[in-house]
């Protein structure tokens, strides 16, 4: 691409692709999350299939990022209409080319349906009626490889306005007045922390994006640098530009392949289209940004861990102050927000902090990226006004719980969060509300969980992993987890004592008040939540030696119904460790002492004749 | 993480001293300035950290090895022992957990004989578990080299890999 020397030049461009844009037909699949599933090879077969039906000049297939809907795996957007398909394989591709890029029909069996009547359209699927995409509205939609096609869909243009026409202060007044605060987790006030780096002394000073998702559950940032990177670049540009850094570094943890992918090439083009380097787009203004690649340490996602990581060192936190707006990157002031963000800044200088800040609650502006998994039918991306319940998300959005189980709670901000109760459903979401109810909004992940979930097995699970990726340095964190840790195993296992819930929670309160970091200092909330909403679990583990929800495996047992079990020998021929026994047509044993608990003949058995108690 | 470039000849030998100056010499990243990146890029080279590579490259940079072993020994992802050429990742996420990681685990452990950090004797595979790989949706999933198999249960672990052994041998 030839390099752009204007703010003009840029404007121009965009009008000329928009010229070429023309009426056609673009099928946009997701290209990045259904990529498991194969969605390369569907972009193969529908490309080989318009160009073989010579229909090259009236359509075209853009490998697009994430639709949102990842339950629907792998996800297919035909514009102009909007017509969404689900579950799109190979085979499919001649019949959509047929019936929808030609013929304009829709294929019914490919679209989203409810209680048996499709849905064609994307915008009148409940999973999308309910949402309110601003963040993600090119997520999707623009091919993330193509600057031209961001470009088109307006990307640079608030940075554009912010180096011509805005002084940095202004910048700051803009992004304060908005009501942003930081979508990473702790929600500080973005335009603040943009303040205190700007009035810091020293040169130079640095940007950096936290690309650093290490949350368990958690993949917004994932698919924002994967399907709309140039948002993200240029968020940066107008934070640099605020607070006067030319130097910036996007971290990006090392297991998100096609987020590296993608960024890095986002990168290179930025900097070949004279949109990051010297006198970005004519003004005068520099900077660049470098990528780096983290080498899989969850405490990195901490500021200073992240920092020290980039300095080369050990990806360990150190106590503040001094905030890194004042000694940051090499010492020198730095700014570091997270990857949403960073994405949030473009539209706010666009529409002006007025029309961002009329989304939201009060101290909560604008909205936020949830990712949803777990026990919940549309598992994928949701972007909701800050204000949203939890009921709106989870049935309205989600779709409610898969076989019509029964919502036991959302765990909410991963190994720092906490998991929030049926009792909340309706309390709407932003930062200060979650806070109270014990969990934290944190960058977004929201898992739903059924009853067939052990309140006591999460919060192991949780406490394990914050042991694990404590980094050490400071001793309530590296000793007090894994006390912690050993309480909540010895429960999980049968073995807890009593006085067991009490200890947990006074050692859960000390670790959160004395650690060093945030990791430290939230590590408790998984355990001390779930005691505070379900501590009628822990008492069943304790004083009944029994798992009420039958997921922790040494107190439980499979055994198979004589009266319903069909002799079929499919739980036989299943089972791993030949711990079950038979003859054909008749019902079948489990021999306790050889079963390992696998649950794969509970899996595979038809007739719901194997129950676990 | 691409496919894990440990050649056969290294796992008994060690690098040469020429293949260590041609793994410096090529470097993108400079140790001074980015110490993880130029380690990530030996270990693409040889599929883990030799130890005569880290001593040279302390050498040529003045970094002490100490602390380069500091950095190295501290995240997961740096290796100090030659590892299976592909390397499985199973993700033990929160919306995998709730759908039965743990059992996935435990059917790739039976079924290649290892356990986590460890390579099967063959070092075709090398196993490690991850804490999310941000495909939720697909849990539970697992990941080996760069390719995601989702939605698993113990059986299909064992079909994909002994498919992907089959595919590769």
């Amino acid at each position: 691409m030839t390099r752009l020397d204007s703010i003009d030049a840029l404007e121009k461009l965009r009008g000329d692709l928009a010229a070429q844009e023309g009426a056609g037909v673009v099928v946009r699949v997701c290209s990045t999350g259904c990529r498991a599933l194969g969605a390369l090879s569907v972009c193969e077969a529908l490309e080989r299939e318009i160009a073989r039906r010579a229909l090259g000049s009236k359509a075209r297939v853009v490998r697009a990022g994430c639709h949102g809907l990842c339950a629907g795996a792998v996800a297919v957007v035909v514009d102009p209409q909007g017509i969404f398909y689900q579950g799109v394989t190979t085979e499919d591709a001649p019949e959509i080319v047929e019936e929808t890029v030609v013929g304009g029909r829709i294929v019914e069996r490919l679209c989203w349906s409810l209680d048996g009547e499709a849905v064609p359209l994307k915008h009148d699927i409940p999973f999308y009626k309910h949402q309110t995409r601003l963040v993600l509205r090119n997520c999707g939609v623009v091919d993330p490889a193509s600057l031209e096609d961001a470009i088109a869909h307006g990307a640079y243009s608030a940075a554009a306005q912010a180096l011509s026409d805005m002084r940095p202060e202004q910048v700051i007044e803009e992004v304060l007045a908005s009501g942003l605060r930081g979508r990473g987790g702790a929600g500080f006030p973005t335009g603040r922390k943009w303040q205190f780096a700007r009035a810091a002394e020293g040169e130079p000073k640095y940007i950096i994006c936290n690309a650093d998702e290490g949350d368990p559950g958690a993949f917004m940032d994932r698919a924002l640098l994967e399907g709309d990177p140039h948002l993200i670049i240029e968020g940066m540009i107008i934070g640099a530009y605020a607070i006067g850094a030319k130097k910036g570094f996007i971290y990006v943890r090392a297991e998100y392949p096609i987020a590296i992918q993608h960024t890095k090439a986002a990168l290179e083009q930025a900097r070949e289209a004279g949109l990051l380097g010297e006198s970005i787009l004519g003004t005068g203004f520099d900077l660049d940004i470098e990528m780096r690649v983290g080498a899989g340490a969850f405490v990195c996602g901490e500021e200073t861990a992240l920092i020290a990581s980039i300095e080369g060192k050990r990806g360990m936190p150190r106590s503040r102050p001094p905030f890194p707006a004042s000694f940051g990157l090499y010492g020198k002031p730095t700014n570091i927000n997270n990857v949403e963000t960073w994405a949030n800044v473009p539209r706010i200088i666009e529409e002006g902090s007025e029309a961002y800040a009329k989304v939201g609650t009060e101290g909560s502006k604008g909205t936020k990226i949830f990712a949803l998994a777990g026990k919940v039918r549309n598992t994928g991306l949701v972007e909701v006004p800050m204000g949203a319940t939890l009921r709106q998300i989870v049935f309205d959005i989600g779709g409610g719980i898969p076989d019509d189980r029964e919502f036991r709670a959302a765990q909410m901000g991963g190994p720092s969060g906490g998991c929030v109760p049926a009792d909340y459903l309706d309390l709407p979401i932003d930062y200060d509300s979650v806070k109270q109810v014990g969990a934290i909004m944190g960058s977004g992940g929201l898992i739903v969980m059924d009853d067939s979930t052990c309140m006591v097995d999460i919060a192991r699970f949780f406490t394990d992993f914050v042991q694990s990726e404590s980094c050490g340095k400071c001793v309530p964190c590296r000793v007090g987890t894994r006390r912690m840790l050993e309480i909540l195993t010895r429960i999980c296992n049968g073995e807890g004592e009593i006085g067991d819930v009490e200890r947990l929670d006074r050692l859960g309160k000390m670790v959160l008040a004395t650690s060093l970091c945030g990791l430290g200092q939230t590590a408790p909330n998984p355990a001390l939540s779930t005691i505070r909403y379900f501590q009628h679990e822990y008492d069943s583990h304790i004083n009944e030696r029994r798992c009420p929800a039958g997921a922790c495996q040494a107190l439980i047992g499979y055994r198979i119904l004589e009266d319903t079990c069909t002799g079929c020998g499919v739980c036989l021929k299943a089972c791993p460790v030949g711990a079950i026994s038979g003859e054909k047509k008749q019902p079948h044993s489990i021999s306790a002492s050889v079963c390992i608990k696998c649950g794969a003949c509970h899996e595979k058995c038809r007739f719901d004749a194997i129950v676990v108690e | 993480m691409a496919e894990n470039a440990t050649p056969d000849r290294l796992v008994s030998q060690g690098p040469s001293e020429d293949d260590v100056v041609a793994a410096l010499d090529s470097l993108d990243a400079r140790p001074e300035t980015n110490l993880i990146g130029a380690l990530q890029e030996v270990q693409d080279r040889f599929g883990y950290l030799p130890s005569p590579a880290l001593e040279a490259m302390s050498e040529r940079s003045g970094i002490p090895l100490s602390r380069i072993y500091g950095v190295v020994t501290f995240y997961a992802q740096f290796y100090t022992e030659p590892r299976g050429r592909h390397t499985i990742l199973c993700c033990r996420g929160t919306a995998c957990h709730v759908k039965g990681a743990g059992r996935v685990l435990e059917a790739v452990e039976r079924e290649l004989g290892i356990e986590e950090g460890e390579s099967t004797p063959d070092l075709m595979f090398y196993l490690e578990t991850v804490a999310c790989l941000g495909t939720c949706f697909l849990a539970p999933v697992i990941m080996i080299d760069n390719e995601y198999f989702g939605m698993l249960t113990p059986q299909k672990v064992a079909a994909i890999l002994q498919n992907f052994r089959a595919e590769r041998q």
